[in-house]
């Protein structure tokens, strides 16, 4: 059987847009753990809270596809802002509330108290939205497009068909990403945040305030996962108190792929990922005809054990590699 | 009044009694060494100093200010600079930017502290752009000293420079700690290389399991017998 390119390129873009998402994500659990060696699994639940109050938003704000494109670019970026500020607050919080309290008591501690929040904000989220998904309004058109970009600009004969829905994921996570290094490598805090990271002790020395610090990574993974809540919750049309759970797992996959604790690690892991959940999901098909979406959790795992035998560190975990 | 002023100092680390009541001046211009063997607690009482330890009681003061038990960044906006024992530079981070850390407590580096560093250790200004963490041992003391001098500190807490350091490379250390106190800034200097920290200080102490046994100026501490058999290597 042929290689189908154009196919193959389409599922390429689909799984760049959810690998995207997965990396902001997976950077919420790579930041936490970079600078306090904690697995926060509250984490997915986080990502959920956001993607919740995003559909309370806009729900509110009385939005349907028919509405303008102006006024559905104003009320997305809206609850975008919402959804980011929200979850960071509840990351934040569950921080102040339990994990600083646990800050010099043995490991496992802040991990229980984690499992613990994850449950807690699961049933929040059933008393909020129902146990059931909610489904959300069509923003952004789903259907397929053709956009003969190869056949026009390069005079190819590879078609491809995108939805405008994966380039707006891209085009949202994108500047995220850049805005997230630049704080990181660039500001002042984001240096603190690195040298809290590198050296608790030392980082105290030199005036740092740690708890501030600590504060502001929970506060800036928090956003991360507001931000994909709502993004996953248009992309995915639906929102449900348990989508934390999978997306999570993947995410946290993702991080611990590209070697915990380092930010572009984070991010080639989740590409990593979903390309991998693209393709299982739906090109292997069309050479493999037993091949379906059952399969893929198999699939993502599979390579997370094959990088781990090789490479236990993850892909970018190196000793010389910057934690935060 | 003292700059630095600690007065029957109890510190512990868990349960072990590390520092036993010790009492310790230091004079605003002075450089003064507290020197004994491994484990007297030498590096006890810096870290109650800086913060990173509370004491149990006991006082310690900054200008006539308690600090005891302040958090360390909070002690560190005061003033005070320190160059921990076993350096502590941040190894994924460049030079310039473990400089510009250095500086956190008084907001924006000052280029011209920097250039003031790399003038004291020329191998810096070589190294800016390096990871820390893939420097030698003697390029990471400097980074640390150079570090701590970035805050511009009213008192340098320094914890053992000589560690691990060529004779050479200690020789060029200790004429740096001496112009540093030159240009101003006091220097409270724990040492195991009892010879020269008394060498360039004014006054020391001896500390010996967390009790200071004896405290005289520097060139009473060489000629005292018990200095000069258990900390100078004399029969």
């Amino acid at each position: 059987m042929d290689f189908n390119a154009s196919l193959f390129i389409q599922y390429l873009i689909i799984g760049v847009a959810s690998g995207a998402l997965i990396a902001l994500i997976a950077l919420g659990y790579t930041l936490v753990y970079g600078i306090v060696e904690l697995i926060n699994f509250a984490h997915g639940e986080v990502f959920m809270m956001g993607a919740f109050l995003a559909l309370t938003v806009v729900g509110l704000a009385g939005l349907n596809a028919d509405s303008s494109w102006s006024s559905i670019v104003g009320v997305a970026l809206l609850t975008l802002a919402a959804a980011m500020l929200f979850s960071a607050l509840i990351n934040a919080g569950i921080d102040r509330i339990a994990y600083r309290r646990l800050r010099n008591a043995p490991r496992l501690a802040p991990l229980i108290a984690a499992i613990g929040f994850s449950f807690i904000l699961q049933n929040i989220g059933i008393y909020w939205l129902g146990a059931n998904p909610v489904t959300a309004p069509t923003l952004l058109p789903n259907e397929y497009r053709a956009f003969n970009v190869l056949t026009e600009w390069f005079g190819l004969d590879t078609r491809i068909r995108l939805r405008l829905l994966d380039i707006g994921v891209i085009g949202i996570t994108v500047p995220l990403l850049a805005f997230l290094t630049w704080f990181v490598y660039r500001t002042r805090t984001g240096k603190a945040m690195r040298a809290v990271a590198q050296d608790r002790e030392a980082a105290a020395l030199m005036g740092i305030d740690i708890n501030r610090t600590i504060t502001t990574a929970f506060l800036l993974g928090g956003a991360l996962a507001g931000a994909a809540g709502m993004i996953a919750l248009f992309y995915n049309n639906a929102a449900r108190f348990q989508m934390g759970f999978r997306y999570g797992l993947f995410a946290f996959t993702a991080a611990v792929l590209g070697g915990i604790g380092n930010l572009s690690g984070a991010v080639l892991g989740g590409l990593l990922i979903g390309v991998v959940w693209a393709l299982s999901d739906g090109f292997m098909k069309e050479y493999i005809p037993a091949w379906g979406a059952q399969w893929t959790p198999a699939v993502i795992f599979g390579v997370l054990v094959i990088v781990m035998v090789f490479k236990p560190s993850g892909l970018l975990g190196e000793q010389t590699a910057d934690k935060v | 009044m003292p700059m630095l002023e600690i007065r029957n100092l109890n510190t512990y680390y868990g349960h072990i009694h590390a520092l036993k009541g010790i009492s310790l001046d230091v004079e605003q211009g002075e450089i003064v060494t507290l020197i004994g063997s491994n484990g007297a607690g030498k590096s006890t009482a810096l870290k109650t100093v800086s913060g990173l330890l509370s004491p149990r009681t006991g006082t310690v003061s900054l200008n006539g200010r308690p600090i005891g038990g302040m958090a360390a960044h909070k002690v560190a906006g005061l003033g005070v600079a320190q160059s921990p024992e076993g350096r502590r530079i941040f190894p994924r981070m460049t030079v310039r930017e473990n400089l510009e850390m250095g500086a956190f407590a008084r907001g924006k580096p000052d280029p011209a502290d920097m250039e003031r560093v790399f003038d004291l250790f020329p191998r810096l200004r070589e190294r800016v752009a390096q990871k820390a963490g893939t420097m030698s041992g003697g390029e990471q003391q400097m980074l640390a000293i150079g570090r701590a001098l970035m805050a511009r500190p009213t008192l340098l807490l320094l914890d053992e420079p000589s560690m691990g350091l060529s004779p050479i490379l200690v020789e060029t250390i200790f004429g740096i700690i001496r112009d540093i106190n030159a240009q101003g800034t006091t220097v409270l200097l724990v040492e195991q290389n009892a010879l020269m920290a008394l060498a360039v200080a004014n006054r020391g102490y001896v500390i010996q399991t967390g009790k200071i046994v004896l405290t005289d100026a520097a060139a009473g501490l060489m000629r005292n017998e018990m200095v000069r058999k258990a900390y100078l290597g004399e029969e």
